[in-house]
């Protein structure tokens, strides 16, 4: 297993490297610069000019990727050439939100996706699962921006139920201490703050949550129809196990295996797709930052934030494999 | 880094909440304001957009001020000036007895420290994007690092005594003082400067690392101080300075919440978690007035023109650009596509700046003339490019798209071939306009201080690829009128300047357009400041 970790590992080397170059050829490529965002209606080619000879951006494409790699190595990503805050502080700060943001999207997505899927499954052909395929169809296929922008219409203009936007009421004044703004008022009893940031979430976690929702319900239903007609499940109702110990050992563990999978996978979406939500919902995150950042030609601040979600991305999939090991011990022997 | 960021979200739960009236008037002790931006760095002489200064005008203040609601100077710091009679020195005598928020004095050895320390910017902070005002203003520095940069119009700075100090320019300029008033050029505590490394501005990779001072001890005399930025919540917070010299500021704790989205920000004013917001777009204004809210225009101290390339050889003819002017049904297109308070612009700077000239040369809608002229100049089978901002609102720009629109379809009336191209505002857009590639583009200016060169210098006083031609003569002339010593012969000339304009028509000026605040019912005596300096020590909530 140890073997295993270290080999996916290594392999991140290649991969960061190869998107180091991608990375930094399409920013370069994008028309527009930063100079003309910095100066905005003041720019004259001049201006432009003593920019980019200020920022080294009139210096050949490779002697730039050169010096760009000899900091990424180091872990130093530069400073926003907007704020000139480092591009490490900024991923501190703004990550927290979208980590929430993603954890809530998929509670909300695996606290229905599951149980749904298995339920359709279990009555196939019946309401639920009609319910349930139209319901994934729909929810698949719905934009995102849309369903964002409908919610929000919704439930915190029309009827006042929820914040509009936001992670926080900021007249509540919270303590933040890791920038987990839910944990944050945990550790520091301030439970209204607490309970204001999970309000906060609820909104944009169902508009990011629903497409992972609607996988999850078609993968779960899919695997449980599959294990159910298994010679094993038969054999263990033959065996005389209660209905109970049927689903939760023989159905439910060996259809997990798939649904692990897409869970770890629309984890990494998340966080990496939250743009849209975070801008409908005013969400600081760093999809939020992201956007801001391609609007101002922010090279520094897109490069380091799209490194660090694409490492967090293959990460993810690293513990995926890992818990598929768990899982099925069967993976493990192989 | 992160140490002050996080510090800075430090709770005062104690004092959090509603409640809390300090001064009778006040009902609510923090006012929430929702920004679109955020501040970019707290030391006002690296920052240059609105957003920066809305917080730094708070917490600075300059020689002048403008006067509230208005674009006129006033006394600030300084409470008299004059000038020498060929306009070189300018004596100011400062106010007394005001303190820095650090404790330390205000006085002429820190004027002449702020003007010394701009003046002999090097490295990283001559670049034009961090010392952009300084620039504008002034040209250059005691010792320029680029070819490129113009020499400077400071001289120098002498200490008179405590309370006077004279700054001595190579040259006359209609700049000073107006543009004093920006909050670029603020006095700041030369013992916080020094403290905070304030200078050491150094690149790194292809960025900039600014030091403690811009990121977290801005330290002026303004009647608020910063308490701390959260970066995680995106909130700017300022505090009361209790020892500010003037009328202490009202409501005891701004917060400036940025909230990029135009429609989230109406969306928290209307949902009560913002007490106001800028930039209200022009659709929703009958929407929050009719909700009982208030919207306060600023008064319109921009100007959105339509640009045209004299490097196309068919807008060099004077005729053809006079067509394209007479083409353009500018009323209907105020009427439209901006808020009800918008009016036609006649010439390139709005009424209220000392130069305007009410006998300029005007263009009223008349398409036959148009017509008659493009047969004149041999141009009846004419195309041109027509550049346009996707993905971007200005102040004088509400809704790029809708004005494009209503101006393409007037010129194709006139028989003028439109090419229509729509480019991302920060991606080819300007870059494409401001190296001469479209024919037509439409853009614009928010004016910085009261003076005519802050418009027309920034236009026409030199050659521009955006306009792709060369007037010595009106070169000449803007230059000469900015160099004139006294006001109102310099009013005078900047007024022959803008009757030479509009006779040669270089661009076609089409609106003022006033940007709209939006307060909620109970927020008192905000007034919206033509140049976005908003006083909000002056403001206050009654009982809701």
């Amino acid at each position: 297993m140890l073997r295993f970790v270290v080999r996916r590992l290594l392999q991140l080397i290649p991969i960061l490297l190869g998107l180091s170059i991608l990375l930094f050829a399409w920013l370069r490529l994008l028309p527009g610069g930063p100079a003309s965002a910095l100066l905005g209606e003041r720019a004259t080619p001049e201006r432009i000019a003593a920019i980019n000879r200020a920022y080294g951006l009139d210096q050949p494409i490779w002697v730039q990727y050169w010096r760009y790699l000899k900091q990424i190595v180091r872990f130093n990503f530069g400073d926003s050439i907007q704020t000139g805050r480092p591009v490490t502080q900024v991923l501190r700060t703004q990550f927290p939100g979208t980590v929430e943001l993603s954890i809530a999207a998929l509670i909300f997505a695996v606290g229905i996706g599951i149980p749904l899927g298995y339920f359709a499954a279990r009555r196939q052909g019946g309401f639920l699962d009609s319910l349930s395929v139209v319901g994934s169809l729909v929810g698949v296929t719905v934009p995102v921006f849309f369903l964002a922008f409908l919610l929000k219409y919704v439930f915190a203009v029309k009827l006042g139920w929820l914040p509009p936007s936001g992670r926080q009421n900021v007249r509540i004044e919270a303590t933040h201490v890791t920038n987990f703004f839910v944990l944050d008022g945990l550790i520091t009893r301030e439970f209204d703050a607490s309970w204001d940031a999970v309000k906060h979430l609820i909104l944009p976690g169902i508009a990011l949550g629903t497409i992972p929702l609607a996988i999850i319900v078609r993968i779960t239903r899919a695997a449980v129809l599959d294990v159910v007609n298994e010679d094993y499940v038969r054999t263990a109702e033959a065996k005389g196990l209660t209905t109970a110990v049927i689903r939760r050992r023989h159905v439910l563990r060996n259809a997990m295996l798939p649904v692990t999978t897409t869970i770890g996978l629309q984890l990494g979406l998340l966080l990496s797709g939250a743009i849209l939500t975070e801008t409908v919902f005013a969400f600081p995150g760093i999809g939020q930052e992201i956007f801001s950042a391609i609007n101002n030609k922010d090279y520094a601040l897109l490069q380091g934030a799209i490194l660090v979600i694409a490492i967090l991305y293959v990460l993810i999939n690293l513990v995926v494999d890992v818990l598929y090991g768990v899982l099925d011990p069967r993976v493990r022997v192989r | 880094m992160t140490v002050a960021a996080s510090s800075c979200a430090k709770s005062d739960r104690d004092n959090a909440g509603g409640g809390g009236a300090t001064n009778g008037t006040s009902s609510k002790d923090t006012l929430v304001f929702g920004a679109a931006g955020q501040p970019k760095l707290f030391d006002p002489a690296f920052a240059s957009d609105g957003e920066t200064f809305r917080v730094l005008k708070q917490i600075f203040e300059g020689l002048v001020k403008t006067k509230e609601g208005s674009a006129e100077i006033e006394p600030a710091l300084a409470t008299k000036w004059d000038s020498s009679p060929d306009g070189k020195d300018w004596t100011f005598t400062l106010r007394q007895g005001v303190k820095f928020s650090d404790g330390t004095a205000f006085d002429a050895t820190a004027v002449c420290y702020n003007f010394e320390r701009w003046y002999n910017f090097s490295g990283a902070l001559q670049s034009p994007d961090v010392s952009a005002y300084w620039q504008d203003t002034f040209g250059g520095f005691k010792k320029n690092e680029s070819p490129d940069t113009p020499s400077s119009l400071y001289k120098s700075c002498a200490v008179v005594d405590p309370s006077t100090a004279k700054i001595s320019l190579t040259s006359a300029t209609g700049r000073i003082p107006a543009a004093l008033a920006l909050p670029s050029f603020a006095m700041q505590s030369p013992a916080a400067l020094k403290k905070y490394d304030a200078d050491k501005v150094s690149a790194s990779g292809d960025t900039f690392q600014y030091p403690a001072y811009a990121t977290a001890h801005p330290t002026g005399t303004g009647p608020y101080k910063l308490e701390g930025q959260d970066q995680a919540s995106k909130t700017v917070t300022i505090v009361r300075n209790p020892d500010y010299w003037g009328d202490k500021a009202k409501i005891n704790k701004i917060v400036f919440k940025v909230i990029p989205d135009n429609n989230a920000r109406k969306q928290e004013l209307q949902a009560g978690t913002i007490d106001g917001y800028d930039l209200v777009a022009p659709g929703d204004i009958a929407g929050l007035k009719s909700a009982g809210e208030q919207v306060l225009d600023r008064p319109p101290f921009n100007i959105l023109y339509l640009g045209m390339n004299q490097k196309n050889p068919a807008l060099a003819k004077p005729q053809v650009r006079q067509a394209i002017a007479l083409a353009i049904n500018r009323e209907g297109l105020a009427k439209s596509s901006f808020p009800p308070a918008a009016v036609v612009a006649k010439e390139f700077m709005p009424p209220e700046v000392a130069g305007y000239a009410d006998d300029v040369k005007t263009y009223d809608y008349n398409l036959a003339q148009a017509k008659q002229l493009l047969a004149q100049a041999g141009e009846t089978n004419l195309t041109l490019n027509f550049y346009w901002p996707t993905e971007v609102s200005r102040p004088y720009m509400p809704d790029p798209k809708g004005i494009f629109s209503i101006i393409q379809a007037d010129l194709q009336k006139a028989g003028i071939k439109i090419k229509p191209v729509a480019k991302v505002w920060n991606s080819g857009y300007l870059t494409d306009v401001q190296t001469g590639k479209a024919d037509l583009h439409l853009l614009g200016w928010t004016g910085d201080y009261n003076d005519a060169y802050n418009f027309n210098g920034t236009f026409f006083g030199r050659f521009k690829p955006d306009f792709g031609f060369t007037n010595k003569p009106l070169f000449d002339a803007i230059a000469k009128a900015d160099a004139t010593p006294d006001a109102t012969q310099r009013a005078e000339a900047y007024k022959a300047v803008n009757r030479q304009i509009m006779e040669y028509l270089p661009a076609v000026p089409l609106v003022h357009s006033p940007p709209s605040v939006a307060v909620t019912a109970n927020v008192k005596d905000f007034v919206p400041s033509p140049v976005l300096n908003d006083e909000f020590s002056l403001v206050y909530t009654s009982g809701q």
